[in-house]
Formats: structure tokens, C-alpha cells, sequence
């Protein structure tokens, strides 16, 4: 961490840039906040970098990237995904933006952790392999592997696909496939099974559009959602269907630029794992048009933006037998 | 002072059904807590608290109001609305106990809302003590104790027994409903767990945090301050913190059209979205940190300067947990506090 922040204050004090966009510490370790720093004792005085900063930072620089002058993002590897993805649909200024990667182990997450009883956390330590947590009930210990989030337990890529300096060494792209052992598992559901799932945990949602406004692929000024013309503008909605909607709607938005950065998952309050949604069309992809990954690079076409002969038709829904 | 084994819990929220529709906090398939109706083999959470507050029971997130049936040039108006069953919210902890009393300041001031006074009026609070309070409390800092809450009856589990005891008449004729399982006895047991309990309370980090600033009619002053563009800067302007918040009361009032009519409903607002103030003229805030700055200038300004000085938060940390970037009323509160 401290090697970041004595880049950023060279950076600030040559002028590279005048602003430095990454985490800030709350009152706990773990109770982070991405901010902007704009002097250096801005950054000794609260910027932190651990295992527990897990918010992608890259979708602020759509907003920060059009302020006057420059700013530098510290990207862990899934948030230049992000950042690729959103250069490819101009929404963010490269020119104004000076991206450092910095490498990521994997995030802890609060409510893995509560999820297994642990209660009164006050902090929570990582050496990168055992995590300790304190709390007013006493100290515990467990490895880290079972403290990341969801967005983390599968990781796709330790490798960063932008940067302008990295930090420490690159990883490797993850190609095993575990991110969609769960999907398969949906998919092996009958239909009414699914159905039922789908219902179960779309039923928890509030509508805080936590989901919507944290996705860096959900970068409409107006969304659908809030316009009042639309006619399908609602709060919450009077019956279960519109609720159901919302989710099948926004995921068909995102298809095929969801980098699967996993933050929708992370900041539901209601714990639905919305990234499934998302994870199937991206498995669906790969298996229509050949291995996509969005956010790869800024240039290329992404397979549903690009018509070839070879794409396939709509009756491949008969040819796997009608299933999923 | 009455009490019943543990054991027999099951036979306790037998008898409560039996006559009326019971809630209590519940464990969902993801092990977090909600609200749930409870029926042979529902067993209750052992959590600290429901993800979702309690409000819910007497403000839920969407309501119906009424009907619009178009037949041509008919608009048909229905009333919609059916007689509200009795039920009893089993389990409340102390900060939404409290809630239901600032809500009641919103709701049941004139205009009497009659949705709400109805569901008021057929509803129960049973609260339970909590014994083990966790890092994101502060409910003491606005005069709440987690070890006696407020409701129309409380209880206490302690030693292998579940302690009850009516705080009203409606809390009178509960307890008097369930009688034949209770039998009497001394507070000797809670009074030792009250004591336990505040000696974590005065443990816990945000336990001292002060509010006096908020007292000293600087309400210019903090709303003119330049720290909410910092606190701000990186709110996603969603309404997470709104609609898990015990307090947040703000609603909007739509029309759903179903295409042969017009469904009328009420349903929670969140300040802290983008269309929140909108009207014919415009908008009055057009940033997020007018939005942001609205919500905690009503619960820690506006509401106590109209309610003889009572905040409109009651620590139960529900913000804390569940903002997706961390930003709460806790570090709102320290950043002006400083000063």
C-alpha cells in the first residue's frame, strides 16, 4: 500500500495528474469507501489498500474522467475489465485518466464472514493466506479462501488487460470454468425448478437499484427505469411480475458488455445472486459464438453487436433439446 | 413478571396463531434474517436483527389504494381496501421499537393516515432484548435501551427461559391470551441480563458518538457546509440505505396502468434518487449531494427541530452494514461532531 501512495504523491506533485481516485478508510478496517484524493496528505490521512477494498473503482471515471484535468485510478485485474469495456462504449475519457494496476488476491467479504455466525466484527487482519478477525466476542482465525465474496470465490483473471504502470507482478486469465458450475447447475434444474428459484430470490428485491447504479455495463444517463415517458417507470411495482421484470430486463441490457465484475451480487441488501443471471448469458455466448470475454479489449466487436454468417439461429433453442 | 421454558416456545406461537396471524424474524435459505409469517415448525432466527426492518408491518413498500375500472367513459372507482386482520410481531428489537413511535409522529399526526393508523391499530409489538449487540449499534445514543425495549409487551431469554412482561393494555391482553403457558415470577433473572447487556452496550465502538452538535441551531450552518460534497462523492445515489432504514417514511404515489385501468398505489421513495423531487417546474436537487444531504439533514436537523428535539434515527445500524460503499449516518454524524 505504501508503495501506491508514494507513486500517487510523485504523480500529484509532477502534475501528472491532480486528482487520485481509490479507497478510503472508514471506522472499521473493513468499512471502505472509494474516494477521490487531491493532496498528499489527503492520502496519508485515509487512503487504504488491502484485502478488503473490493468496490470497482472504474465505473466513477465516467464521471471523473469529464472534470477538468487529470486523474490517476488504481485498477485491481476485474476492474480493468471494466474500464476496457467502458473505453470501448466512450464513456470514459482515456486521455484524462493515468491507470496503475495493482495486483488482487481475492477480497474479503463482511458477510461471508457474518454469514458463518461471527458476530460484532471490529476488524478483520489478512497475511493473504489466514484472516483474523476481531470482535467484541473475541478473536477468530479461518483461511482467507473462505472469507471472499462471491465475486471472488471464482475469480476469471488475475491478469490486468489495461494499465499505463503496474504495481508488483501480473496474473494469469483463470480459465477452468468454475465460475459456471453454478450456472450448469440451474440449467440441469427443470424448468419449473428454475422457475421456482428464480422466483424465490427475485421475490427479495426491494428495487433499490443498488444493482443498476453500482454496474459499470449500466451506464445510461437516463435509464428506462426512470424515465416517466417510458411507461414502465415504477418504484415498486403493484405486483410480482413487474418486479420480476426489472432484473430479466436490465441483464438482457447488459448482455454480452457484462464483464461479470460481480459488484451487483456484492451490494444487494437482499443477497440474491443477480451475477447468475448474467454468468448464464455470458456461458450462452461462449457457446453460440465462441469464447467472448467483454472488457478484454477496448476495440473489437462484441459478438451480439456483430452479424456473420456462422452466428447461429434462433432454432438452437430445439437443438438443445429445448432445455435452458 | 411471567415466564415460560424455552422448550415450550413452540407451544407459545402455537396458541398466539391460534387466534391471530403471527410474525416473527425467521432464518431465509441464505441464513439472513426477515420477517415471516410463522407456522407449525417455523423456527425463529436467532440473528440480531432482520435485514429488512420491522416498519414494514405498518408501512409496507407498496400498497394498494384504489382501483380505476374504464369502461369507455366510465371510470369506476373501487376501494380496494380490506378489513386489516389482528396480528402480532413477535421479536422486535429496540431500534425498530422506537421506530414505530417516529413513524407514528409522521402517520398519525393530522391528517391521520388511515392505512396506517388501521394496521396500527390490529398490530402487536412484542419485542425482545437483545443480548448480544453488535458493532454497528448505537441505539443508546438516542436514548434507547437494548436491554428494555419499548412495544406493548417486551421479553428477555435468559437462563433457559423466555421473561415477559405488558408494558400497555394491548401488552395486558396479549400476555393475558398466552397465560395458561406463563407462570409468575420475580425479575431477579432479567435485571442480571440487563446488566450483562449494558455492559456490552458500553463497549461497543459507536457508542459514545456525540449528537450534541446537531442541537446547537446550526442548521444553516450544516447545510451550508462544504464536508457533504467529500461525504458524498462516491454515493450511487440507490436506495439501499433508504428502504432498509427503519425510519425513511417518504413515498411516492403511482399509477400502474394495466391497460383496461389504472391501479393506484403507494410505495416507498428514496431521497436519494434522481427523480425524488421532481415536479412540474423541475427539480429542486439536481446533484447527488443535495439528494444525500437531504437524508441526513432530516434525521439529524429537520425532524428533531419539529419534534422537540427527537432524531429521527435509532441506531440500529441497518445503513452500516448494508451501504454499498460504507458511507453512513455513523460517519456523517463524527465528520460534524469533529468540529
Amino acid at each position: 500500500m505504501q508503495e501506491m501512495i508514494d507513486r500517487a504523491k510523485e504523480l500529484l506533485a509532477d502534475g501528472t495528474v491532480d486528482r487520485v481516485v481509490g479507497w478510503r478508510s472508514g471506522e472499521f478496517s473493513y468499512d471502505i469507501t472509494p474516494g477521490v484524493f487531491r493532496s498528499a496528505e489527503e492520502l496519508d490521512e485515509s487512503f487504504i489498500y488491502n484485502d478488503l477494498c473490493a468496490p470497482n473503482l472504474s465505473k466513477y471515471l465516467i464521471k471523473e474522467s469529464r472534470k477538468e484535468g487529470k486523474l490517476l485510478v488504481f485498477l485491481k485485474p476485474c476492474d480493468t475489465y471494466s474500464f476496457n469495456q467502458l473505453l470501448k462504449e466512450h464513456r470514459i475519457l482515456r486521455e484524462n485518466v493515468y491507470v496503475i494496476a495493482v495486483p488482487c488476491t481475492g477480497k474479503i467479504d463482511v458477510d461471508t464472514i457474518k454469514d458463518k455466525g461471527i458476530k460484532g466484527i471490529t476488524s478483520i487482519e489478512s497475511d493473504g493466506e489466514t484472516v483474523t478477525i476481531h470482535t467484541l466476542y473475541g478473536d477468530k482465525t479461518m483461511p482467507k479462501a473462505e472469507t471472499l465474496g462471491d465475486k471472488c470465490r471464482t475469480c476469471k483473471s488475475k491478469k490486468h488487460v489495461v494499465y499505463d504502470e503496474i504495481i508488483g507482478e501480473d496474473g494469469e486469465v483463470n480459465n477452468d470454468g468454475a465460475r459456471f458450475e453454478l450456472v450448469e447447475k440451474l440449467e440441469n434444474m427443470t424448468p419449473d425448478e428454475r422457475f421456482e428459484f428464480w422466483r424465490n430470490e427475485l421475490s427479495k428485491c426491494i428495487r433499490c437499484n443498488a444493482c443498476r447504479n453500482v454496474c459499470p455495463a449500466c451506464s445510461c444517463e437516463n435509464c428506462v427505469f426512470d424515465n416517466p415517458n417510458s411507461g414502465i417507470q415504477q418504484r415498486a411495482a403493484v405486483n410480482s411480475f413487474e418486479e420480476n421484470m426489472f432484473h430479466l430486463i436490465r441483464s438482457f441490457h447488459v448482455a454480452g458488455r457484462c464483464t461479470d465484475c460481480g459488484e451487483c451480487t456484492r451490494v444487494c441488501p437482499q443477497n440474491i445472486p443477480l451475477h447468475l443471471i448474467n454468468r448464464k448469458y455470458i456461458k450462452d455466448i461462449n457457446e453460440f459464438y465462441g469464447d467472448y470475454q467483454a472488457g478484454e479489449d477496448a476495440m473489437s466487436r462484441a459478438p451480439l453487436n456483430a452479424y456473420t454468417f456462422d452466428d447461429c439461429e434462433p432454432g438452437i433453442v430445439y437443438s438443445r433439446g429445448g432445455k435452458a | 413478571m411471567f415466564r415460560l421454558p424455552v422448550s415450550k416456545i413452540d407451544d407459545l406461537f402455537g396458541t398466539i396463531a391460534s387466534s391471530r396471524t403471527l410474525y416473527l424474524p425467521v432464518d431465509g435459505n441464505d441464513g439472513r434474517a426477515k420477517y415471516d409469517k410463522w407456522s407449525e415448525g417455523t423456527k425463529m432466527s436467532d440473528k440480531l436483527n432482520t435485514v429488512r426492518s420491522a416498519k414494514s408491518f405498518f408501512f409496507p413498500q407498496t400498497t394498494n389504494i384504489c382501483d380505476f375500472n374504464v369502461n369507455g367513459a366510465n371510470v369506476e372507482v373501487v376501494d380496494i381496501r380490506e378489513e386489516s386482520e389482528d396480528f402480532v410481531v413477535f421479536g422486535v428489537r429496540a431500534c425498530d421499537a422506537r421506530s414505530f413511535t417516529i413513524l407514528d409522529k409522521v402517520f398519525l399526526a393530522e391528517p391521520v393516515d388511515s392505512y396506517y393508523a388501521t394496521r396500527r391499530e390490529h398490530g402487536t409489538v412484542v419485542t425482545m432484548a437483545c443480548s448480544e449487540p453488535e458493532e454497528n449499534c448505537f441505539c443508546n445514543v438516542f436514548g434507547i435501551d437494548a436491554a428494555a425495549p419499548e412495544g406493548d409487551a417486551t421479553c428477555w431469554i435468559a437462563d433457559g427461559y423466555l421473561y415477559i412482561t405488558s408494558n400497555n393494555e394491548k401488552g395486558e391482553k396479549f400476555v393475558e391470551s398466552i397465560s395458561a403457558l406463563l407462570e409468575e415470577t420475580d425479575d431477579s433473572a432479567v435485571k442480571a441480563q440487563q446488566e450483562t447487556i449494558h455492559g456490552i452496550v458500553e463497549k461497543l465502538p459507536f457508542g459514545k458518538v456525540s449528537t450534541d452538535h446537531f442541537r446547537k441551531n446550526t442548521l444553516l450552518e450544516i447545510f451550508n457546509s462544504e464536508k457533504w460534497e467529500k461525504l458524498s462523492e462516491s454515493c450511487l445515489g440507490c436506495g439501499t440505505c433508504t428502504f432498509v432504514c427503519p425510519t425513511c417514511q417518504c413515498y411516492d404515489i403511482k399509477d400502474f396502468d394495466t391497460g383496461h385501468g389504472i391501479k393506484r398505489y403507494r410505495t416507498w421513495d428514496s431521497c436519494m434518487y434522481a427523480d425524488f423531487t421532481k415536479m412540474a417546474h423541475g427539480n429542486s436537487r439536481n446533484a447527488q449531494m443535495q439528494r444525500f444531504r437531504q437524508r441526513f439533514m432530516h434525521k439529524l436537523v429537520y425532524f428533531p427541530d419539529n419534534n422537540n428535539g427527537e432524531f429521527g434515527c435509532v441506531g440500529c445500524g441497518r445503513c452500516l452494514s448494508r451501504c454499498p460503499i460504507s458511507m453512513n449516518i455513523i460517519k456523517v454524524i463524527k465528520e460534524f461532531g469533529e468540529e
